[in-house]
């Protein structure tokens, strides 16, 4: 086993010397015997690096990857390509292993990124202000709700039902603390119908929050439903997925005063789902309200530009329990990520993937249109994800096509009860026609089976 | 580790690197894309103009060597831990073991969708388990959630689930304690829970003002939050006194794992009487720090809090085919989801692999090096030529980390302690961390961790002395520092009084 | 920035700050000691024009780069205008803390209150007191 330290014998005997101590425990004197341990951890022993390496090895063999099946799985998480570049860059160990910038002389490298990245970010989102990174993107939403109970101090949260359940659950949860109200809007006909959100908002109505594209993949009509939220006086929030922004119009442009967002579309791995990133941009002002990190350009004592975290006085290391949030480590890491894989993509390539995935996911959505047993769920535009139903049990249908190597999405009468049956089917870049003829060739062949007298012989495991 | 005396620097050294932005030229690009495969149908049909975007964000154009070379000039004036001593305190810059990235790189981890059934994610849902089980076991306490993002969202799962526990009492509380040395985050959290921050004082040996306590510690408290050590490096040995009393008034105690590396294996925060703790898994479980994240901050708790926890947790049913592992949703306690998914996964990876590489008897040994370690650093400070000007504010052992006080450099040399850490960096060390706590005047509090040398130790104070003798002789070379950095000192007045958070396109 | 002075014509509150009345009007601004203590201002969050405020409350903030000032009201007062110079340019309170640099002019409701506060050899001696503690 290797513990990574570095201790000698004549170390340890110079040091203890030094110090005016016999023994190590010498200088544990201060913990009482009565919860000082005499015996070790119940864990099991060390081992050799290459050992343990074999056992995550192992690990990692029982699941099955993005690689291991033709996945159409995505629910909040996408298996898009990563270039190689992201890897070998963020790997670098001047990335990898520094802590915040907390000394900006020597970490302009950081600070640069950042600065770059917050850039990026407001252009996709439309909005002039961008912090650095937050957690994920559910913990976005919540951390948005927060800003608008920051900014106008009304308790009552109005969420689109198309908004993710996770972070629907996640905002339930965060808002109990401070006496916040959640109010969901039901969809219709897939969508947020802003007639039926004007019903619910009133002077109460902190923030309205929605998502674009939906939880079912619809496109949101966002500027009639920021709308809405604006004749009460309401913050409009929108939680956006940044890889279809080069084609959908960006959020802060038809009126929301913050878009939030999950991260990991831009470069990310899957990792089980994170480490990730989340984002949030904002307009000025909301500027001060703002969680989270953020870099400012500045100058050094001999004119030269450089960078530092700036507007500190927000964060919890100075405000303490006057923050405007708590967060202090975050997702620089994968923010990076996410900045160099929007340079990869580029101004052409951001656009040119959105206009692929919308051509594929159309190709996709008709092909199972025509499969006997399967109905779409709603008929709005759609750019990589859409939602059918299916006339036998979902649950079943999924684990029989993932026995034929195939995983055709997500199963949503979990979360929404009124869509039983419904599966909701993503297309990223990486699937081509024949991954999609593929699904359709599979899918088609399960339901007949189960739609056959003979269902329940062969499907059920 | 040498001094450096030429403060001149080569003009690439000095030059300002163009952002990404800067670069490139119209109509260069990095990416190719697939080809499109399906029958095209015009855009209009599947996405009506109104919800499209006119022009195309102004995103870089650039090739990838472009990328490669702005991000790898970027890296360049970064320093990181792999370069160079790191004694940041309360942060526990410990070495990345290299293996962990190896490890985490594995399709079967990294490529693996969090929505995968869990009968197809039984390796993943072992490994969360298995790590749940090592957490509590250094925890002592029995449940675990892995789920909050980091430590500043461990604590605010635990007082979230401190306020669940009362409410399901009938008995809503409206305080919250928190110690006068206590991290940012304790207070800031409070408030984002709907509590309300009251301070407990420090005693003249740095621990909890037990008189103080025992006068705020009403049946209107809900928890009070610690650390152990606390902030000043220093463990309470009052801990089980101070637990008595939280409890006696029906409050929670919850265990800031800021500053867990002082006692893995040696201490455990459930023996102390603490109900809730968070851990630092970038901290003491050593996930690389990637400039400001990921981490992950799980919590472990006692029995009567484990009803509250968030959802999911991993549970284990041992049937005849061996153990299967589920993702349990079904908790109608809980207080909920913090975040999508199940938590940092590619972090549980990494700390996974250091409990296995470690051990029990590992971890201990660990904590004790870092102890050691610590009290050297310390010993070298108090010699002749520093100890005269930088103080050591307590006379005890410290754990983990110790604070010194530069208030005798000030009133001696004429420089301050951000003077003194500005020099540092000229001599390739990353200074330790300044202003924290708030309570010791010109602070520096200094966590060497147990994975630097004992020659580490020795160069890191002879610098100090060095620049302290430099300073005798002309003070204003620390005032001015730093010279051979990529930037010299940055104006962040400017930067704060008329904000530039983005380059205009 | 300005030179450590305390004018004879203002009186001050323990707080650090300091009131200049006007006849029935008075300016409100923190003292030398304040700014210095604080350090570069970067942001003035003022309180709206109209606010009543009351002696020793907090009625703004004054942020430098890594600490937040209360500002405290020495005297009961109507706001009747803000210093937007201060708001555009928050570095005018560490140069000219007396002048260019006051906070908020406000309509006294209690001007008696005023004869309550330190005036120029109270306050010094009270921050020699300070300094020695």
């Amino acid at each position: 086993m290797s513990d990574y330290t570095a201790l000698t014998p004549d170390d340890l005997a110079t040091m203890l010397a030094a110090i005016g101590v016999d023994s190590i425990e010498e200088l544990l004197g201060a913990i009482p015997d009565d919860i000082r341990r005499s015996e070790p951890l119940d864990l099991p022993p060390g081992r050799p690096e290459q050992e343990v390496f074999a056992h995550l090895r192992d690990l990692a063999g029982r699941n099955t990857s993005a690689d291991d099946e033709i996945t159409f799985l995505g629910a909040g998480m996408y298996d898009h390509y990563a270039p190689a570049l992201i890897e070998s860059i963020i790997l670098r160990s001047e990335f990898l292993t520094p802590y915040t910038p907390y000394q900006p002389e020597i970490s302009q490298g950081g600070l640069q990124a950042m600065f770059e990245y917050q850039t990026s970010i407001s252009e996709l989102t439309g909005l002039p202000v961008s912090n650095a990174s937050l957690y994920e993107g559910p913990s976005a939403v919540a951390s948005a709700a927060y800003m608008g109970k920051l900014a106008n101090d009304r308790s009552e949260f109005v969420v689109s039902r198309g908004v993710h359940p996770h972070a629907r659950q996640t905002l339930a949860t965060v808002a109990h603390g401070w006496g916040g109200r959640v109010v969901e809007v039901d969809l219709a006909d897939g969508v947020t119908d802003p007639d039926d959100l004007a019903a619910v908002v009133g002077p109460e109505t902190c923030a309205v929050i929605i998502q674009q594209p939906n939880f079912l993949g619809a496109v949101e009509d966002v500027a009639a439903l920021t709308a809405v939220a604006r004749e009460v006086g309401a913050v409009a929030v929108c939680s956006a997925d940044p890889l279809t922004l080069g084609i959908l119009e960006a959020p802060g442009r038809q009126g929301c005063d913050i878009v939030v967002g999950e991260g990991q579309t831009l470069g990310n791995r899957l990792d089980f789902g994170g480490p990730s990133f989340g984002f949030l941009a904002t307009t000025d002002a909301h500027i001060r309200r703002m969680p989270g990190r953020i870099a400012g350009q500045t100058t050094d004592a001999d004119g030269r530009r450089g960078f530092v975290l700036t507007l500190q006085t927000r964060e919890q290391h100075i405000r303490r329990e006057k923050a405007t949030s708590n967060i202090c480590t975050a997702q620089a890491l994968n923010a990076l990520a996410g900045v160099i894989y929007l340079a990869w993509l580029g101004r052409q390539g951001l656009p040119e993937l959105g206009e692929l995935m919308l051509q594929r996911t159309d190709y996709a959505r008709r092909r199972l249109a025509q499969i006997d047993g399967v109905t779409l769920l709603h008929d709005q535009p759609v750019v990589r994800e859409f939602a059918v139903r299916l006339d036998a049990p979902v649950d079943d249908v999924i684990a029989a096509c993932q026995d034929r190597g195939v995983n055709p999405g997500y199963a949503l009468e979990h979360d929404y009860p009124e869509y039983a049956g419904g599966l909701l089917v993503a297309v990223t870049e990486q699937r081509s026609r024949a991954d999609i003829d593929c699904l359709a060739t599979t899918l088609g062949d399960v339901l007949a089976t189960w739609r056959s007298p003979l269902a329940g012989t062969e499907v059920t495991r | 580790m040498t001094a450096v005396t030429d403060f001149t620097q080569t003009a690439q050294q000095r030059e300002v690197v163009a952002t990404i932005f800067e670069r490139g030229a119209p109509g260069r690009r990095a990416s190719q894309l697939p080809t499109l495969d399906v029958p095209a149908r015009p855009v209009d049909e599947l996405l009506p103009a109104r919800f499209r975007r006119a022009e195309p964000p102004r995103l870089p154009e650039v090739s990838e060597p472009e990328i490669v070379r702005h991000y790898v000039r970027l890296s360049k004036r970064n320093f990181d831990l792999d370069s160079g001593f790191y004694p940041l305190g309360s942060c526990t810059m410990k070495h990345n073991p290299k293996l962990h990235e190896r490890a985490a790189a594995l399709p079967g981890h990294a490529r693996l969708h969090p929505l995968q059934r869990p009968e197809r994610a039984q390796g993943a849902l072992e490994l969360m388990w298995n790590l749940q089980r090592g957490l509590a076991e250094v925890a002592g306490l029995p449940y675990v959630s892995l789920q909050p993002s980091a430590g500043s969202h461990g604590e605010l799962a635990g007082v979230l689930l401190t306020r669940a526990y009362h409410e399901d009492r009938g008995d809503a509380r409206e305080i919250i304690l928190t110690p006068d040395t206590a991290h940012g985050t304790n207070p800031a959290t409070v408030t984002m829970a709907g509590y309300r921050v009251v301070n407990v004082g420090t005693n003249a040996d740095g621990g909890v003002d037990l008189d103080d306590l025992r006068v705020k510690a009403t049946d209107r408290v809900a928890c009070l939050m610690l650390t152990n050590p606390n902030t000043l490096g220093l463990f309470d040995p009052n801990i089980t006194e101070i637990a008595r009393i939280v409890h006696e008034v029906g409050a929670t105690l919850y265990y800031d794992g800021a500053n867990l590396n002082a006692i893995m294996g040696i201490s455990r925060p459930g023996d102390m009487g603490f109900d809730i703790v968070h851990f630092n898994l970038h901290k003491s479980f050593t996930q690389p720090h990637g400039g400001g994240g990921p981490g992950a901050g799980p919590i472990a708790v006692s029995e009567r809090i484990a009803p509250y926890l968030p959802v999911p947790v991993v549970g284990r049913t041992d049937t005849e085919d061996g153990a299967v592992f589920t993702l349990d949703v079904d908790r109608p306690k809980s207080i909920g989801r913090l975040r999508g998914f199940h938590g940092n996964y590619g972090v549980f990876v990494r700390s996974y692999a250091y409990i296995c590489s470690l051990g029990g008897e590992g971890l201990r040994r660990a904590s004790e090096i870092a102890v050691l370690n610590a009290n050297y650093l310390r010993a070298l400070l108090r010699a002749p030529g520093i100890g005269e000007y930088l103080s050591t504010p307590f006379d005890r052992h410290c754990m983990h980390e110790f604070v010194v006080s530069g208030g005798p450099m000030k009133r001696a040399l004429g420089i301050r302690t951000l003077d003194l850490a500005k020099r540092m960096l000229d001599y390739g060390v990353h200074p330790p961390t300044v202003y924290f706590p708030q309570l010791i005047d010109e602070c520096l509090l200094i966590e060497p961790t147990e994975t630097e040398t004992r020659e580490t130790l020795e160069a890191f104070a002879a610098i100090i002395a060095e620049i302290l003798g430099e300073a005798g002789e002309s003070p204003e070379v620390a005032r001015n520092a730093p010279y051979t950095t990529p930037v010299r000192r940055l104006d962040e007045a400017t930067a704060a009084r008329r904000p530039i958070l983005r380059q205009p396109l | 920035m300005a030179d450590e002075h305390y004018p004879a014509e203002l009186r001050y509150h323990r707080e650090h700050d300091w009131v200049r009345v006007e006849g029935e009007e008075a300016v409100f601004g923190i003292t030398w000691f304040a700014q210095d203590a604080l350090g570069e201002v970067v942001f003035f969050e003022p309180p709206a024009v109209g606010a009543q405020l009351s002696a020793d409350t907090t009625y703004g903030e004054l942020e430098s780069v890594k600490a937040v000032s209360d500002i405290y009201a020495p005297a009961d007062g109507e706001v009747m205008a803000i210093n937007d110079d201060v708001v555009a340019s928050p570095e005018l309170v560490n140069a000219d803390p007396y002048g260019a640099g006051w906070l908020v002019r406000v309509r006294l409701t209690n001007p008696a209150g005023v004869d309550d506060l330190m005036d120029q050899t109270a306050y010094t001696a009270y921050l020699a007191g300070l300094d020695q503690a």
